[in-house]
């Protein structure tokens, strides 16, 4: 049976204002709302495809943050079979290197055919994850990846370039393979789905060796952007709004 | 360890990619500070004439066979014995599908620690990131060893890293590439798609806040009363809502039209490099600090399903009057 292993990691929701924490040299992570990476997410999408067109097991890891239980469930409801969470995860991020070293250390137990993670996320400042994931577990690595699939030891897959070129690799397995984009939109599951899944499922909890949230390369500080530049804001109710932004279309001479 | 920065020149399909220009231009400010030559890294087969418009101080380049196009497994075979000849100060590549398919496993390879991210290099020779989607900005500085980077286009203008005089090559023996895991089959060129977006003048891009595969109706409608097309962020067209040949970023294609409207479109750096050319950039988001109002002319800070019917009977109302 093909083994698919898949880390998924929570992120903080860009939807949110974010703040920095006291030291000014990370993100305040004590009132963040975090939601799945959406990278990762297709990842998930990707492997539960590969699942049913296929037969595979597939296991998620995903270290602890706020609500991996609920994340962790829905994948199982989508159809993940395994589901594992990574404790010891401490008040500041780790680096991807130190995650990576820990998570290689578990997976190599398992003995994949493929291994799938998001290209990246977002509030990533050390490198990507899945490249040296790749690099610790001695398997190729290949990237931004929308679209796999396996055959014979091998697997296809789209890697995209700038201007929608993409490129049909061929990689030996095992791999690890950094998602873009599943084929299909990562698919809904009611929430009654998720809560049976609470009820017939559970988590296993490994825990994580000593990460190290320091790379050798020195963060002096983390800032909110210096709004030097920013647009002019058009203020007023909605037709007035409407009324200013017309105007700015006719000096534009568009109508 | 020399102070030289290197960079990776990246090339698809024979030619030179705008960041390999962006990175030239990064990397020389970075050398000021560090008093090395920049130096490019230039893989390829039979492509030393690559480097001819790049202004760096020297090239190193290998010729394979299997280096014509990039894989990841020839290229960190690759790199990895030219880095451990030469030993630079840091090595810049680009945040691109191809840099950072080989920069973060490098990394970890030769334990160089690594930056992602990076737009800008000050006077001072600190590193200038944007992560989170634009929202926060990171500082940092070189490590005491082999520091690598990866570079955001944006921060310099292509321009800025070239130049008529072609520089000094030094060839480097590639190592042992046999038994390669990663190969090439093929190039599958995109769909053309039924209009070109980056030959039209206004452009309505919608993004998530659009909400549902109906709302595209509304944009649509705003984009026929200007003479323009809907273009869209990757969220949109990755749920299979408009083809990808509307996409519009770094996946996507760059546009420079004389209006650019942006609805429910939060103004990631993925997004942004491919509309910062466009003439004027009217922005409609409902959260205030979302980054998109960093590079738009003007903003507006609303929902967008409040503004969108007032907006459209208004501009109705002024055609009405001018052709009646
Ligand atoms: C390698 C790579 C390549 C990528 N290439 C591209 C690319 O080519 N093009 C691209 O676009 N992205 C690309 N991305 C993705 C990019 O990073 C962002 O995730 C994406 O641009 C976000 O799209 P968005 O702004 O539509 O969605 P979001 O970031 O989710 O933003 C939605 C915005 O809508 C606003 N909003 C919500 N509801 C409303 C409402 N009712 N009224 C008004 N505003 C509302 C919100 O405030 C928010 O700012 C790429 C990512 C990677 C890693
Ligand atoms: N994102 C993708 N995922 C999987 N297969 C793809 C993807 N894009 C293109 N293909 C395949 O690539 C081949 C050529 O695609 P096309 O050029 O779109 O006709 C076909 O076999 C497609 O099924």
């Amino acid at each position: 049976m093909t083994e698919i292993v898949v880390i998924a990691r929570l992120v903080p929701d860009l939807v949110e204002e974010l703040e920095i924490a006291p030291s000014g040299t990370a993100l305040d992570l004590s009132w963040l709302r975090v939601i799945i990476n959406e990278f990762d997410n297709h990842a998930i999408e990707q492997a539960i495809i590969l699942k049913e067109r296929s037969g595979a097991t597939v296991t998620i890891i995903s270290p602890e943050a706020e609500g991996v239980e609920d994340m962790l469930f829905t994948t199982a409801a989508k159809g993940a079979d395994r589901l594992i969470k990574l404790t010891g995860i401490g008040e500041e991020k780790p680096t991807n290197l130190s995650l990576a070293q820990t998570l290689a250390t578990m997976i190599k137990e398992m003995n994949p055919d493929l291994v799938l993670n998001g290209v990246q996320a977002h509030d990533d400042i050390t490198g990507d994850l899945a490249p040296q994931l790749a690099q610790l577990l001695d398997m190729p690595y290949v990237g931004y990846i929308s679209g796999v699939s396996l055959d014979g030891g091998k697997a296809k897959a789209y890697k995209e370039y700038p201007g929608g070129i993409l490129a049909e690799m061929e990689i030996n397995l095992p791999a690890v393979l950094g998602i873009q984009s599943s084929e299909e939109p990562p698919r809904y599951v009611a929430i009654s789905k998720v809560r049976q899944m609470m009820n017939s499922t559970s988590i296993e909890e490994i825990q994580s060796s000593e990460l190290e949230t320091e790379s050798g390369v020195v963060i002096k500080r983390m800032y909110l952007p210096e709004a030097a530049e920013r647009a002019e804001m058009l203020e007023g109710d909605e037709k007035e709004v409407a009324t200013k932004i017309t105007s700015i279309l006719q000096d534009l001479g568009l109508l | 360890m020399t102070q030289d920065i290197f960079l990776l020149i990246e090339h698809i399909q024979g030619q030179v990619s705008d960041i390999s220009y962006i990175m030239t231009a990064a990397a020389r400010k970075l050398a000021q500070k560090e008093g090395g030559s920049v130096i490019g890294i230039l893989l390829g087969s039979g492509a030393e004439h690559l480097k001819d418009t790049l202004a760096v101080d020297k090239v190193i380049y290998c010729d394979h066979p299997a280096l014509a196009e990039f894989t990841s497994d020839a290229y960190e075979r690759t790199l990895v014995s030219l880095l451990t000849e030469y030993s630079p100060r840091a090595v810049l590549f680009g945040n691109t599908t191809l840099g950072a398919d080989v920069s973060s496993s490098l990394s970890t390879n030769m334990e160089f620690p690594i930056v992602s991210s990076c737009i800008e290099v000050t006077e001072s020779g600190s590193l200038i990131s944007q992560i989170c989607g634009g929202k926060i900005m990171v500082e940092s500085q070189l490590a005491d060893k082999t520091t690598l980077i990866t570079v955001n286009p944006g921060g310099y203008k292509p321009e800025a890293g070239q130049s008529d005089s072609t520089p000094e090559t030094i060839k480097f023996s590639p190592p042992d590439l046999e038994n390669l895991k990663v190969k090439l089959s093929q190039y599958i060129e995109p769909d053309i798609g039924d209009v070109d977006i980056s030959q039209e003048k206004v452009l309505v891009g919608i993004g998530r806040g659009i909400q549902r595969e109906d709302n595209i109706e509304l944009a649509e409608k705003l984009a026929e009363l200007l003479g323009g097309e809907v273009c869209a962020s990757r969220p949109v067209i990755d749920q299979g809502w408009l083809p990808t040949s509307r996409l519009v970023g770094k996946s996507g294609k760059t546009v420079k039209p004389n209006l650019y409207i942006s609805l429910g479109i939060s103004g990631a750096t993925e997004h942004t490099e491919g509309v910062i050319d466009s003439k004027t950039i009217i922005a409609i988001n409902s959260d205030p600090d979302a980054p998109i109002f960093d590079i738009a002319q003007y903003g507006i800070e609303v929902d967008l399903f409040d503004l969108i019917d007032p907006l459209l009977e208004q501009i109705e109302s002024v055609k009405n009057e001018s052709s009646g």
